[in-house]
Protein backbone atom coordinates (compact mmCIF):
# COMPACT_ATOMS: atom_id res chain seq x y z
CA UNK A 1 0.00 0.00 0.00
CA UNK A 2 2.79 1.88 0.21
CA UNK A 3 3.42 2.70 -3.36
CA UNK A 4 0.08 4.27 -3.96
CA UNK A 5 -0.33 6.26 -0.64
CA UNK A 6 3.20 8.00 -2.25
CA UNK A 7 1.65 8.65 -5.39
CA UNK A 8 -1.60 10.18 -4.07
CA UNK A 9 0.95 12.95 -2.17
CA UNK A 10 2.29 13.33 -5.57
CA UNK A 11 6.10 11.84 -4.76
CA UNK A 12 7.42 9.83 -7.30
CA UNK A 13 6.89 6.01 -7.09
CA UNK A 14 10.11 4.68 -6.08
CA UNK A 15 11.29 1.97 -8.99
CA UNK A 16 12.51 -1.23 -7.78
CA UNK A 17 14.84 -2.44 -10.47
CA UNK A 18 18.56 -1.15 -9.42
CA UNK A 19 20.37 1.32 -12.07
CA UNK A 20 22.31 -0.65 -14.86
CA UNK A 21 25.63 1.59 -15.41
CA UNK A 22 25.66 2.27 -19.71
CA UNK A 23 29.20 0.14 -19.56
CA UNK A 24 27.25 -2.91 -18.35
CA UNK A 25 24.98 -2.52 -21.50
CA UNK A 26 27.56 -2.22 -23.66
CA UNK A 27 29.13 -5.73 -22.29
CA UNK A 28 25.77 -7.24 -22.55
CA UNK A 29 25.34 -6.03 -26.40
CA UNK A 30 28.50 -7.53 -26.83
CA UNK A 31 27.59 -11.09 -25.46
CA UNK A 32 24.60 -10.93 -27.50
CA UNK A 33 26.74 -11.36 -30.75
CA UNK A 34 28.07 -14.43 -29.24
CA UNK A 35 24.93 -15.77 -28.02
CA UNK A 36 25.35 -18.72 -30.20
CA UNK A 37 28.95 -19.52 -29.13
CA UNK A 38 27.88 -22.78 -27.56
CA UNK A 39 24.69 -23.45 -29.39
CA UNK A 40 24.13 -27.11 -28.92
CA UNK A 41 21.29 -29.82 -30.01
CA UNK A 42 20.19 -29.97 -26.26
CA UNK A 43 19.81 -26.74 -24.62
CA UNK A 44 20.19 -24.71 -27.88
CA UNK A 45 21.00 -20.97 -27.22
CA UNK A 46 20.06 -21.65 -23.21
CA UNK A 47 23.95 -20.70 -22.06
CA UNK A 48 24.22 -18.28 -24.84
CA UNK A 49 21.06 -16.41 -22.87
CA UNK A 50 22.79 -17.06 -19.16
CA UNK A 51 26.23 -15.55 -20.36
CA UNK A 52 24.80 -12.39 -22.17
CA UNK A 53 22.67 -11.77 -19.06
CA UNK A 54 25.73 -12.35 -16.75
CA UNK A 55 26.79 -9.01 -16.70
CA UNK A 56 23.94 -7.08 -15.43
CA UNK A 57 23.19 -10.25 -13.26
CA UNK A 58 25.98 -9.04 -11.81
CA UNK A 59 23.88 -6.53 -9.89
CA UNK A 60 21.54 -8.74 -7.57
CA UNK A 61 22.11 -8.61 -4.11
CA UNK A 62 25.06 -10.35 -3.16
CA UNK A 63 26.76 -10.00 -6.06
CA UNK A 64 28.39 -12.99 -8.24
CA UNK A 65 28.60 -14.82 -4.76
CA UNK A 66 25.18 -14.41 -3.55
CA UNK A 67 22.48 -16.84 -4.06
CA UNK A 68 20.32 -14.91 -5.79
CA UNK A 69 22.87 -14.31 -9.00
CA UNK A 70 23.57 -18.32 -9.01
CA UNK A 71 19.90 -18.98 -9.35
CA UNK A 72 19.09 -16.48 -11.48
CA UNK A 73 22.20 -17.79 -13.50
CA UNK A 74 21.04 -21.37 -13.08
CA UNK A 75 17.78 -20.57 -14.57
CA UNK A 76 18.52 -18.61 -17.25
CA UNK A 77 21.25 -20.81 -18.80
CA UNK A 78 18.35 -23.56 -18.88
CA UNK A 79 17.01 -24.40 -22.79
CA UNK A 80 16.25 -21.69 -24.56
CA UNK A 81 15.38 -21.19 -28.16
CA UNK A 82 14.68 -18.36 -30.46
CA UNK A 83 16.19 -16.31 -33.13
CA UNK A 84 19.39 -15.01 -32.16
CA UNK A 85 19.07 -11.09 -33.01
CA UNK A 86 15.31 -11.16 -31.58
CA UNK A 87 16.61 -12.76 -28.28
CA UNK A 88 17.83 -9.31 -27.28
CA UNK A 89 14.64 -8.72 -26.71
CA UNK A 90 14.08 -11.63 -24.22
CA UNK A 91 17.79 -10.25 -22.68
CA UNK A 92 16.51 -6.96 -21.92
CA UNK A 93 13.24 -8.40 -20.49
CA UNK A 94 14.71 -11.24 -18.34
CA UNK A 95 17.03 -8.52 -16.96
CA UNK A 96 14.54 -6.37 -15.90
CA UNK A 97 12.48 -8.66 -14.08
CA UNK A 98 15.52 -10.88 -12.54
CA UNK A 99 16.87 -7.59 -11.27
CA UNK A 100 12.93 -6.53 -9.84
CA UNK A 101 12.95 -9.24 -8.29
CA UNK A 102 9.90 -10.96 -10.08
CA UNK A 103 9.19 -14.49 -8.55
CA UNK A 104 11.35 -17.50 -10.51
CA UNK A 105 8.29 -19.38 -11.59
CA UNK A 106 7.02 -16.03 -13.44
CA UNK A 107 10.14 -15.93 -14.81
CA UNK A 108 10.35 -19.35 -15.90
CA UNK A 109 6.79 -19.27 -17.82
CA UNK A 110 7.81 -16.16 -19.36
CA UNK A 111 10.85 -17.63 -21.04
CA UNK A 112 9.15 -20.46 -22.32
CA UNK A 113 6.37 -18.22 -23.43
CA UNK A 114 9.00 -16.09 -25.88
CA UNK A 115 10.60 -18.99 -27.33
CA UNK A 116 7.74 -19.71 -30.35
CA UNK A 117 6.72 -15.68 -31.00
CA UNK A 118 11.39 -14.88 -31.02
CA UNK A 119 11.68 -17.56 -33.57
CA UNK A 120 9.00 -17.15 -35.96
CA UNK A 121 9.30 -13.59 -36.62
CA UNK A 122 13.22 -13.60 -36.76
CA UNK A 123 12.96 -16.36 -39.35
CA UNK A 124 10.49 -14.53 -41.52
CA UNK A 125 12.07 -10.73 -40.90
CA UNK A 126 15.67 -11.52 -41.25
CA UNK A 127 16.41 -15.18 -42.48
CA UNK A 128 13.75 -14.86 -45.10
CA UNK A 129 13.81 -11.09 -45.22
CA UNK A 130 16.77 -8.78 -44.49
CA UNK A 131 19.77 -11.21 -45.79
CA UNK A 132 18.30 -11.59 -49.40
CA UNK A 133 17.03 -8.12 -50.07
CA UNK A 134 20.77 -7.10 -48.95
CA UNK A 135 22.63 -9.94 -50.83
CA UNK A 136 20.20 -9.18 -54.21
CA UNK A 137 20.78 -5.56 -53.25
CA UNK A 138 24.58 -5.81 -53.10
CA UNK A 139 24.57 -8.54 -56.43
CA UNK A 140 22.85 -5.72 -58.63
CA UNK A 141 25.65 -3.04 -57.46
CA UNK A 142 28.06 -5.84 -58.80
CA UNK A 143 25.87 -6.56 -62.28
CA UNK A 144 26.11 -2.58 -62.92
CA UNK A 145 29.73 -3.08 -62.59
CA UNK A 146 30.59 -1.36 -59.25
CA UNK A 147 33.83 -1.83 -57.31
CA UNK A 148 34.34 -4.69 -55.41
CA UNK A 149 35.25 -2.89 -52.06
CA UNK A 150 31.87 -0.44 -52.89
CA UNK A 151 29.78 -3.81 -53.44
CA UNK A 152 30.71 -5.37 -50.23
CA UNK A 153 29.99 -2.31 -48.29
CA UNK A 154 26.55 -1.71 -49.80
CA UNK A 155 26.02 -5.52 -48.79
CA UNK A 156 27.56 -5.12 -45.12
CA UNK A 157 25.94 -1.58 -44.88
CA UNK A 158 22.42 -2.50 -45.75
CA UNK A 159 22.61 -5.56 -43.72
CA UNK A 160 23.97 -4.69 -40.32
CA UNK A 161 21.70 -1.63 -40.32
CA UNK A 162 18.98 -3.57 -39.73
CA UNK A 163 20.93 -6.56 -37.70
CA UNK A 164 22.61 -4.28 -35.05
CA UNK A 165 19.38 -1.84 -34.88
CA UNK A 166 16.99 -4.70 -34.22
CA UNK A 167 19.38 -6.33 -31.39
CA UNK A 168 19.89 -2.83 -29.91
CA UNK A 169 15.83 -2.08 -30.54
CA UNK A 170 15.06 -5.62 -28.79
CA UNK A 171 17.61 -4.67 -25.61
CA UNK A 172 15.88 -1.32 -25.01
CA UNK A 173 12.55 -2.82 -25.61
CA UNK A 174 13.20 -5.41 -23.40
CA UNK A 175 14.67 -3.34 -20.65
CA UNK A 176 11.41 -0.79 -20.91
CA UNK A 177 8.42 -3.30 -21.20
CA UNK A 178 9.84 -6.22 -18.48
CA UNK A 179 7.63 -8.91 -18.76
CA UNK A 180 5.11 -6.95 -20.81
CA UNK A 181 7.56 -7.01 -23.65
CA UNK A 182 4.95 -9.35 -25.93
CA UNK A 183 3.13 -6.40 -26.69
CA UNK A 184 6.35 -4.65 -28.82
CA UNK A 185 6.12 -8.07 -31.19
CA UNK A 186 3.05 -6.23 -32.24
CA UNK A 187 5.06 -3.48 -33.74
CA UNK A 188 4.14 -2.40 -37.36
CA UNK A 189 7.33 -3.15 -38.53
CA UNK A 190 7.95 -6.98 -37.06
CA UNK A 191 4.05 -7.57 -38.15
CA UNK A 192 4.34 -6.24 -41.61
CA UNK A 193 7.72 -5.43 -42.84
CA UNK A 194 8.26 -9.53 -44.01
CA UNK A 195 5.45 -8.86 -46.29
CA UNK A 196 6.95 -5.60 -47.73
CA UNK A 197 10.33 -6.87 -47.40
CA UNK A 198 9.21 -9.67 -49.40
CA UNK A 199 8.04 -7.71 -52.36
CA UNK A 200 10.58 -5.45 -52.56
CA UNK A 201 13.27 -8.49 -52.69
CA UNK A 202 11.01 -10.08 -55.82
CA UNK A 203 11.48 -7.31 -57.23
CA UNK A 204 15.12 -6.76 -56.32
CA UNK A 205 15.22 -10.37 -57.29
CA UNK A 206 13.96 -10.08 -60.63
CA UNK A 207 16.83 -7.38 -61.56
CA UNK A 208 19.50 -9.23 -60.29
CA UNK A 209 19.61 -12.13 -61.34
CA UNK A 210 19.97 -11.73 -65.25
CA UNK A 211 22.43 -8.70 -64.15
CA UNK A 212 25.10 -11.03 -62.44
CA UNK A 213 24.53 -13.38 -65.01
CA UNK A 214 25.73 -11.09 -67.23
CA UNK A 215 28.36 -9.92 -65.58
CA UNK A 216 29.89 -13.25 -64.62
CA UNK A 217 29.29 -13.98 -68.48
CA UNK A 218 31.09 -11.47 -70.05
CA UNK A 219 30.45 -9.58 -73.37
CA UNK A 220 28.75 -12.76 -75.33
CA UNK A 221 25.07 -12.32 -75.74
CA UNK A 222 24.48 -15.60 -77.51
CA UNK A 223 26.13 -17.44 -74.36
CA UNK A 224 24.19 -15.11 -71.70
CA UNK A 225 20.51 -16.13 -73.82
CA UNK A 226 21.29 -19.56 -73.56
CA UNK A 227 22.73 -19.45 -69.88
CA UNK A 228 19.50 -17.30 -68.79
CA UNK A 229 17.16 -19.61 -70.52
CA UNK A 230 18.60 -23.08 -69.31
CA UNK A 231 18.78 -21.14 -66.01
CA UNK A 232 15.42 -20.85 -66.11
CA UNK A 233 14.38 -23.88 -67.30
CA UNK A 234 16.12 -25.73 -64.33
CA UNK A 235 14.60 -23.14 -62.04
CA UNK A 236 11.21 -23.91 -62.97
CA UNK A 237 12.35 -27.72 -62.57
CA UNK A 238 13.87 -27.01 -58.94
CA UNK A 239 10.21 -25.13 -57.61
CA UNK A 240 7.95 -27.96 -59.03
CA UNK A 241 10.18 -30.54 -57.39
CA UNK A 242 10.64 -28.54 -53.96
CA UNK A 243 11.35 -29.99 -50.92
CA UNK A 244 12.93 -32.83 -52.64
CA UNK A 245 16.01 -31.42 -54.31
CA UNK A 246 18.50 -29.44 -52.29
CA UNK A 247 19.73 -26.42 -55.10
CA UNK A 248 23.19 -26.33 -54.19
CA UNK A 249 23.41 -29.82 -54.37
CA UNK A 250 22.28 -29.87 -58.16
CA UNK A 251 24.68 -27.28 -59.01
CA UNK A 252 27.54 -29.03 -57.30
CA UNK A 253 26.32 -32.58 -59.15
CA UNK A 254 26.33 -30.52 -62.59
CA UNK A 255 29.17 -28.30 -62.49
CA UNK A 256 31.35 -31.49 -61.44
CA UNK A 257 29.98 -33.60 -64.03
CA UNK A 258 30.82 -30.20 -66.52
CA UNK A 259 34.13 -30.70 -65.14
CA UNK A 260 34.75 -34.00 -65.63
CA UNK A 261 33.98 -33.83 -69.41
CA UNK A 262 35.73 -30.86 -70.01
CA UNK A 263 39.15 -32.19 -68.20
CA UNK A 264 38.34 -35.54 -69.95
CA UNK A 265 37.99 -35.18 -73.51
CA UNK B 1 51.45 -22.24 -49.54
CA UNK B 2 52.73 -19.30 -48.41
CA UNK B 3 49.17 -18.04 -48.08
CA UNK B 4 47.88 -20.97 -46.11
CA UNK B 5 48.16 -19.63 -43.02
CA UNK B 6 46.92 -15.90 -43.20
CA UNK B 7 44.19 -17.91 -45.41
CA UNK B 8 43.14 -20.39 -42.25
CA UNK B 9 43.36 -17.64 -40.07
CA UNK B 10 40.65 -15.78 -42.78
CA UNK B 11 38.46 -19.07 -42.75
CA UNK B 12 38.36 -19.14 -39.19
CA UNK B 13 37.26 -15.49 -38.79
CA UNK B 14 34.60 -15.99 -41.66
CA UNK B 15 33.61 -19.71 -40.34
CA UNK B 16 33.26 -18.24 -36.48
CA UNK B 17 30.76 -15.46 -38.40
CA UNK B 18 28.23 -18.42 -39.51
CA UNK B 19 27.03 -19.19 -36.40
CA UNK B 20 28.77 -18.16 -33.32
CA UNK B 21 29.87 -14.65 -33.22
CA UNK B 22 29.10 -12.32 -34.65
CA UNK B 23 27.01 -13.23 -37.29
CA UNK B 24 27.43 -9.66 -39.45
CA UNK B 25 27.49 -12.01 -42.71
CA UNK B 26 30.91 -11.15 -43.31
CA UNK B 27 30.68 -14.97 -43.60
CA UNK B 28 28.44 -14.75 -46.90
CA UNK B 29 30.57 -15.79 -49.99
CA UNK B 30 30.01 -12.47 -51.67
CA UNK B 31 32.50 -11.35 -48.77
CA UNK B 32 34.67 -14.26 -48.09
CA UNK B 33 35.44 -15.11 -51.48
CA UNK B 34 36.20 -11.48 -52.65
CA UNK B 35 38.57 -11.17 -49.62
CA UNK B 36 40.23 -14.16 -50.36
CA UNK B 37 40.80 -13.31 -53.72
CA UNK B 38 41.86 -10.20 -52.56
CA UNK B 39 44.73 -12.25 -50.08
CA UNK B 40 46.07 -14.13 -52.44
CA UNK B 41 46.27 -11.16 -54.89
CA UNK B 42 43.30 -11.30 -57.41
CA UNK B 43 40.38 -9.87 -55.65
CA UNK B 44 37.93 -9.57 -59.23
CA UNK B 45 38.10 -13.12 -59.66
CA UNK B 46 37.63 -13.88 -56.10
CA UNK B 47 34.62 -11.00 -56.66
CA UNK B 48 33.74 -12.98 -59.51
CA UNK B 49 33.20 -16.02 -57.45
CA UNK B 50 31.77 -14.60 -55.04
CA UNK B 51 28.98 -13.64 -56.47
CA UNK B 52 28.03 -16.57 -58.77
CA UNK B 53 27.92 -18.32 -55.14
CA UNK B 54 25.93 -15.77 -53.92
CA UNK B 55 23.28 -16.44 -56.33
CA UNK B 56 23.16 -19.89 -55.08
CA UNK B 57 23.91 -19.01 -51.29
CA UNK B 58 20.24 -17.79 -51.80
CA UNK B 59 18.87 -20.95 -51.58
CA UNK B 60 20.23 -21.89 -47.81
CA UNK B 61 18.89 -19.82 -45.28
CA UNK B 62 20.68 -20.39 -41.45
CA UNK B 63 17.08 -21.35 -40.36
CA UNK B 64 17.92 -22.90 -36.28
CA UNK B 65 18.70 -26.22 -36.05
CA UNK B 66 18.31 -27.08 -39.86
CA UNK B 67 21.65 -28.25 -41.22
CA UNK B 68 22.72 -26.01 -44.39
CA UNK B 69 26.62 -25.49 -45.95
CA UNK B 70 28.52 -23.73 -43.83
CA UNK B 71 29.87 -20.55 -46.78
CA UNK B 72 32.37 -18.96 -44.53
CA UNK B 73 35.76 -21.19 -44.86
CA UNK B 74 34.06 -22.42 -48.18
CA UNK B 75 33.77 -19.11 -49.32
CA UNK B 76 37.52 -18.63 -48.51
CA UNK B 77 38.96 -21.64 -50.23
CA UNK B 78 37.23 -20.95 -53.57
CA UNK B 79 37.35 -17.58 -53.55
CA UNK B 80 41.80 -17.90 -53.16
CA UNK B 81 41.72 -20.64 -55.27
CA UNK B 82 40.02 -18.82 -58.34
CA UNK B 83 42.63 -16.00 -57.77
CA UNK B 84 45.42 -18.27 -57.46
CA UNK B 85 44.73 -20.04 -60.65
CA UNK B 86 43.72 -16.57 -62.34
CA UNK B 87 46.73 -16.92 -64.94
CA UNK B 88 44.85 -19.51 -66.70
CA UNK B 89 41.01 -18.06 -67.01
CA UNK B 90 39.29 -21.10 -68.62
CA UNK B 91 37.93 -23.29 -66.22
CA UNK B 92 38.88 -20.91 -62.77
CA UNK B 93 35.29 -19.78 -61.67
CA UNK B 94 34.18 -22.97 -62.28
CA UNK B 95 36.72 -24.61 -60.69
CA UNK B 96 36.36 -21.87 -57.81
CA UNK B 97 33.03 -22.76 -56.97
CA UNK B 98 33.41 -25.93 -57.35
CA UNK B 99 35.56 -25.75 -54.80
CA UNK B 100 33.67 -23.88 -52.59
CA UNK B 101 30.28 -26.04 -52.74
CA UNK B 102 32.55 -29.09 -51.99
CA UNK B 103 34.05 -27.45 -48.77
CA UNK B 104 30.67 -26.01 -47.87
CA UNK B 105 29.46 -29.48 -47.57
CA UNK B 106 32.10 -30.37 -45.70
CA UNK B 107 31.63 -27.62 -43.28
CA UNK B 108 27.89 -28.37 -43.01
CA UNK B 109 28.95 -31.63 -41.49
CA UNK B 110 31.90 -30.35 -39.24
CA UNK B 111 29.17 -27.66 -37.84
CA UNK B 112 26.78 -30.67 -36.67
CA UNK B 113 29.66 -32.31 -35.00
CA UNK B 114 30.19 -28.88 -32.74
CA UNK B 115 26.48 -28.46 -31.92
CA UNK B 116 27.36 -32.68 -30.75
CA UNK B 117 30.74 -31.40 -29.27
CA UNK B 118 29.05 -28.16 -26.83
CA UNK B 119 26.60 -30.48 -25.88
CA UNK B 120 28.86 -33.10 -24.62
CA UNK B 121 30.71 -30.29 -23.09
CA UNK B 122 27.45 -28.70 -21.74
CA UNK B 123 26.57 -32.34 -20.46
CA UNK B 124 29.55 -32.60 -18.60
CA UNK B 125 29.21 -29.39 -16.60
CA UNK B 126 25.36 -29.95 -15.83
CA UNK B 127 26.19 -30.09 -11.92
CA UNK B 128 27.85 -26.31 -12.60
CA UNK B 129 25.26 -24.75 -14.70
CA UNK B 130 22.33 -26.11 -11.97
CA UNK B 131 24.12 -24.67 -9.16
CA UNK B 132 24.70 -21.49 -10.74
CA UNK B 133 27.81 -21.88 -11.62
CA UNK B 134 29.34 -18.19 -13.40
CA UNK B 135 32.66 -20.15 -14.55
CA UNK B 136 30.92 -22.97 -16.10
CA UNK B 137 28.27 -20.93 -17.92
CA UNK B 138 31.37 -18.33 -19.27
CA UNK B 139 33.55 -21.62 -19.75
CA UNK B 140 31.17 -23.39 -21.90
CA UNK B 141 30.87 -20.10 -24.38
CA UNK B 142 34.84 -19.60 -24.57
CA UNK B 143 34.81 -23.40 -25.21
CA UNK B 144 32.63 -23.58 -27.87
CA UNK B 145 33.58 -20.43 -29.35
CA UNK B 146 37.37 -21.72 -30.00
CA UNK B 147 36.23 -24.95 -30.76
CA UNK B 148 34.29 -23.08 -33.90
CA UNK B 149 37.00 -21.03 -34.78
CA UNK B 150 39.53 -23.90 -34.33
CA UNK B 151 37.37 -26.16 -36.86
CA UNK B 152 36.78 -23.36 -39.41
CA UNK B 153 40.89 -22.60 -39.17
CA UNK B 154 41.32 -26.70 -40.20
CA UNK B 155 38.48 -26.69 -42.62
CA UNK B 156 39.96 -23.86 -44.48
CA UNK B 157 43.59 -25.17 -44.09
CA UNK B 158 42.70 -28.82 -45.17
CA UNK B 159 40.63 -27.96 -48.00
CA UNK B 160 42.78 -25.22 -49.61
CA UNK B 161 45.61 -27.54 -48.91
CA UNK B 162 44.40 -30.52 -50.80
CA UNK B 163 41.88 -28.45 -53.36
CA UNK B 164 44.41 -26.38 -54.78
CA UNK B 165 46.66 -29.06 -56.55
CA UNK B 166 43.86 -30.64 -58.35
CA UNK B 167 42.27 -27.09 -59.39
CA UNK B 168 45.60 -26.36 -60.78
CA UNK B 169 46.05 -29.49 -62.73
CA UNK B 170 42.27 -29.44 -63.94
CA UNK B 171 42.58 -25.69 -65.29
CA UNK B 172 46.02 -27.03 -67.06
CA UNK B 173 43.69 -29.55 -69.16
CA UNK B 174 40.95 -27.45 -69.00
CA UNK B 175 39.25 -28.19 -72.49
CA UNK B 176 36.25 -25.64 -72.89
CA UNK B 177 36.28 -22.08 -73.74
CA UNK B 178 36.19 -19.49 -71.00
CA UNK B 179 33.14 -18.00 -71.44
CA UNK B 180 31.26 -21.11 -72.34
CA UNK B 181 32.35 -22.68 -68.84
CA UNK B 182 31.47 -19.19 -67.13
CA UNK B 183 27.97 -19.36 -68.70
CA UNK B 184 27.35 -22.83 -67.46
CA UNK B 185 28.47 -21.83 -64.23
CA UNK B 186 26.51 -18.85 -63.52
CA UNK B 187 23.47 -20.43 -65.37
CA UNK B 188 23.23 -23.34 -63.41
CA UNK B 189 24.06 -20.65 -60.21
CA UNK B 190 20.86 -18.66 -61.62
CA UNK B 191 18.57 -21.27 -61.40
CA UNK B 192 19.25 -21.75 -57.54
CA UNK B 193 18.33 -18.03 -57.28
CA UNK B 194 15.26 -18.10 -59.04
CA UNK B 195 13.88 -21.16 -57.43
CA UNK B 196 14.62 -19.59 -54.26
CA UNK B 197 13.19 -16.53 -54.79
CA UNK B 198 10.34 -17.76 -55.63
CA UNK B 199 10.41 -20.49 -52.77
CA UNK B 200 11.01 -17.59 -50.45
CA UNK B 201 8.84 -14.71 -52.11
CA UNK B 202 5.95 -16.04 -53.00
CA UNK B 203 3.56 -16.44 -50.45
CA UNK B 204 3.80 -12.49 -50.13
CA UNK B 205 0.62 -10.85 -51.60
CA UNK B 206 1.54 -9.48 -55.41
CA UNK B 207 4.99 -10.89 -54.96
CA UNK B 208 5.19 -13.17 -58.34
CA UNK B 209 4.34 -9.26 -59.98
CA UNK B 210 7.02 -7.70 -58.54
CA UNK B 211 9.61 -10.12 -59.82
CA UNK B 212 8.22 -10.14 -63.28
CA UNK B 213 8.33 -6.30 -63.04
CA UNK B 214 11.94 -7.02 -61.96
CA UNK B 215 13.00 -8.69 -64.09
CA UNK B 216 11.74 -6.87 -67.02
CA UNK B 217 13.76 -3.90 -65.93
CA UNK B 218 16.95 -6.08 -65.87
CA UNK B 219 16.43 -7.42 -69.44
CA UNK B 220 15.60 -4.13 -70.36
CA UNK B 221 18.98 -2.78 -68.79
CA UNK B 222 21.14 -5.71 -70.63
CA UNK B 223 19.29 -5.27 -73.62
CA UNK B 224 20.49 -1.19 -73.71
CA UNK B 225 23.94 -2.18 -72.87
Amino acid sequence: MTAPAAATHGAPTPDPTPRVSAMTWVSVFVRTLAIQGSWNYETLLGNGVGFALEPALRRLPGGVRGDAFKAAIARESAYFNAHPYLTSVAIGALAKAELSGVPPERIERFRTALCGPLGSVGDRLVWAGLLPFSSLVALIAFGIGVRPLAVLLIFLALYNTGHLGLRIWGLRVGWTRGLAVAGALANPVLRNGPAYIARASAAVAGIAIPLTVARVVGPSRLLLEDALVVGAVIAVGLVRVHGRVEGWKLVLVLIALFALVSVAR
Amino acid sequence: MRELLPLSMLGGLLGLDVVCFPQMMISRPLVGATVAGAFVGDTASGLLVGATLELIALATLPFGASRYPEWGSAAVVGGAIAAALHAEPAGTLTVGVLATLATAWVGGWTLVKLRVWNAWLARRKRGALEHGSRGAVVGLQLAGLTSDLVRAMILTAVAYGLILPVARAMVAVWSFDEHLSRAVTAGAASAVAAAAAWTIFHSARGARWYFAGGLLIGLMFLAMR
